[in-house]
């Protein structure tokens, strides 16, 4: 019990450490990538799509665009 | 046959109950399995009414699931009334100790009422509101119906049965004494039952989504919901003494238990009362604004660093404890380094409003939704700094304490949920408009004020009181005894407690509003115009 606590715990202050540092990192440089601003201009008017009924399909990325999108 | 296997099961649980009843050790537990039985007992009955009838056609995958919302909305408008009341009570039984009645000794004094108040406005009030809005936001942002049929259904009064069990134990005195977690064993269990149909039920439904991304509102509603799964089940891992009892052993002890309860709590803050309303946050602000979030890159950076951070916080509730320094600097360190996550998201919220800000002086719902990011921002501040080990040694076991707790609570998640509230029923019941804007004003002002008399007069008698405890002579002997300072503390209490009387009315006027919007409101137009984000 005591071994493998001390086991865990040295993992966890190193390899895990680095692994979930890493892992946030590459989340937000993902996030910040260039070429994600269409993408998240889409998803950020999706609360502005399906206010009454559902879709009939999978709806296709900027099919009902911002004006702003249409000009690109 | 569905249907069959419903009946199997709530006939085996009523039965069981009953003998879990004839069997029990307290009266806590034979209360509860005597409720259980009857609960069980009548879905069967009703179950059985419903057995052969013809199956109505497919399930209408055209149309929302919107009869689960609005029960909750309703239910979230009921809890809050009976939550800020009871805090208003026990808030006057501070200032007046007469008003733990003699003759209600052992169900009504503030040891008992305290739980009901904060079990009550957490998980009856904003559970209830989270699982409303949660139920609205995934259908609307995933464009489908809900997955599960009447899942959601199950959820929702599975949850409320759960609400009625704690708050009944509270007040009868069955309690495992871990603070926000205080239902024993059994309850738990079936907290975690109908966690896992939400879980099942949300997740199923982003998968069948007809979006190819999924909304950052459920990014924040999902991890409430996995985070909250997590913490409650290895918080309240515990030993029950007999199956046939209330009473459990936890399976920690000593300071690992006490650090086990505090990183479920500061959690439950993070998660529960943060990411959650996060996620009401991000939908409801642009819908009232109309105009999409201000920064999407940003609110994704928001929730990763929230999840990467606030699950380290808790050990600065645990200061000067035994436990280890390493650890309460650790989440010192964390919470002190959450300051600008959440910082990020307030500045997110609120910049969404650019170029809408006039809205602000013709719409009291938007005023309402700003303000609660507001307190959100000053509270993600306060909490940080009293998370400073030094400052610490002055705010702790202080009513500051209680003031940071509620400035977050009513200003953040109890705005926030107004807003929210406002916004659902007239679409919900197909109304034009709400039966009275000038009415949110007046609920507006109410809370506002109330906050600021309640944050303020705890931020003066935390303070006073942290002082007064740690005053010395010059002989270093302590000048006052605990009593001068319960004595001190009098006026404050009094403007505290007027403070929630400002806040409960402006609640009972919100609920006047809303029941007369469904009441008495034109209905809107058949073909609802269609909304597109105001450039």
């Amino acid at each position: 019990m005591e071994a493998t606590y001390h086991i865990m715990r040295i993992f966890a202050g190193s390899w895990g450490l680095v692994f979930m540092f890493l892992v946030f990192v590459g989340v937000i440089l993902w996030a910040l990538r260039p070429g994600s601003r269409t993408v998240h201009e889409d998803t950020a008017n999706i609360p502005f799509r399906h206010d009454d009924k559902p879709a009939r399909s999978m709806v296709t990325p900027g099919q009902d665009a911002h004006p702003k999108e249409a000009r690109q | 046959m569905l249907n069959y296997l419903k009946l199997v099961i709530l006939g085996l649980i009523a039965v069981l109950a009953a003998i879990a009843a004839n069997y029990a050790r307290d009266s806590i537990y034979m209360i509860h399995m005597v409720l259980v039985m009857v609960v069980a007992a009548g879905l069967f009955l009703w179950q059985l009414r419903r057995t052969d009838e013809p199956v109505p056609a497919d399930v209408l995958e055209s149309e929302y699931m919107d009869g689960p919302v609005r029960v909750a909305v309703a239910l979230t408008a009921f809890w809050g009334v009976v939550g800020f009341l009871v805090g208003v009570y026990i808030a006057f039984q501070l200032a007046f100790p007469q008003l733990n009645f003699d003759w209600a000794q052992g169900y009504m004094n503030f040891g008992r009422l305290r739980p009901l108040h904060t079990s009550a406005v957490i998980f009856a009030f904003g559970g209830t509101g989270l699982l409303a809005s949660s139920f609205y936001v995934v259908q609307r942002t995933s464009a489908t119906r809900m997955w599960g049929g009447n899942l959601a259904w199950f959820v929702l009064w599975g949850y409320q049965f759960f609400i009625l069990l704690a708050a009944t134990s509270y007040i009868l005195g069955g309690s495992q004494s871990r603070e926000y977690a205080e239902p024993e064993w059994y309850i738990d269990l079936w907290l975690t039952v109908v966690w896992v149909a939400y879980l099942a039920m949300y997740v199923g439904t982003l998968i069948k989504r007809k979006e190819p991304h999924i909304y950052v509102a459920n990014w924040f509603y999902l991890s409430f919901i996995v985070t909250v799964a997590m913490l409650h089940v290895i918080n309240n891992l515990a030993v029950p003494v007999s199956i046939f009892g209330s009473r459990s052993v936890s399976l920690f002890s000593g300071v690992q238990d006490a650090m086990t309860q505090w990183w479920y709590g500061h959690n439950a803050v993070g998660f529960f009362l943060t990411a959650g309303f996060l996620g009401m946050m991000y939908y409801f602000v642009p819908k009232q604004a109309e105009r999409p979030v201000y920064s999407y890159k940003l609110s994704i950076i928001h929730f990763w660093a929230l999840i990467f951070l606030y699950i380290w916080a808790g050990p600065h509730h645990l200061h000067y404890t035994a436990l280890p320094d390493w650890a309460s600097t650790l989440g010192m360190v964390f919470s002190v380094v959450l300051w600008m996550p959440s910082w990020g998201g307030m500045i997110n919220g609120l910049m969404t409003l650019s170029g809408a800000w006039d809205k602000l002086r013709t719409d009291p719902i938007l005023r309402m939704m700003v303000t609660s990011i507001a307190f959100y921002g000053m509270s993600t501040f306060e909490g940080p700094m009293m998370s400073i080990r030094a400052v610490n040694s002055l705010s702790h076991y202080t009513d500051w304490t209680i003031g940071h707790v509620h400035s977050g609570a009513l200003g953040w998640n109890g705005m926030i949920t107004f807003g929210m509230l406002y916004y659902l029923v007239p679409r919900l019941w197909n109304r034009k408009a709400l039966y009275s804007l000038r009415m949110v004003s007046w609920h507006y002002w109410l809370a506002t004020i109330g906050i600021v008399l309640y944050a303020a007069s705890m931020w003066v008698t935390g303070i006073m009181e942290g002082l007064m405890w740690r005053e010395v002579d010059p002989q270093g002997f302590l000048v006052n005894s605990f009593a001068d300072t319960v004595a001190a503390k009098f006026p404050m209490y009094v403007v505290r407690g007027l403070g929630g009387v400002m806040y409960l009315t402006g609640s009972l006027i919100m609920a006047y509003n809303l029941w007369m919007t469904v009441r008495k409101g034109a209905a809107s137009d058949a073909v609802a115009p269609a909304t597109a984000p105001a450039e």
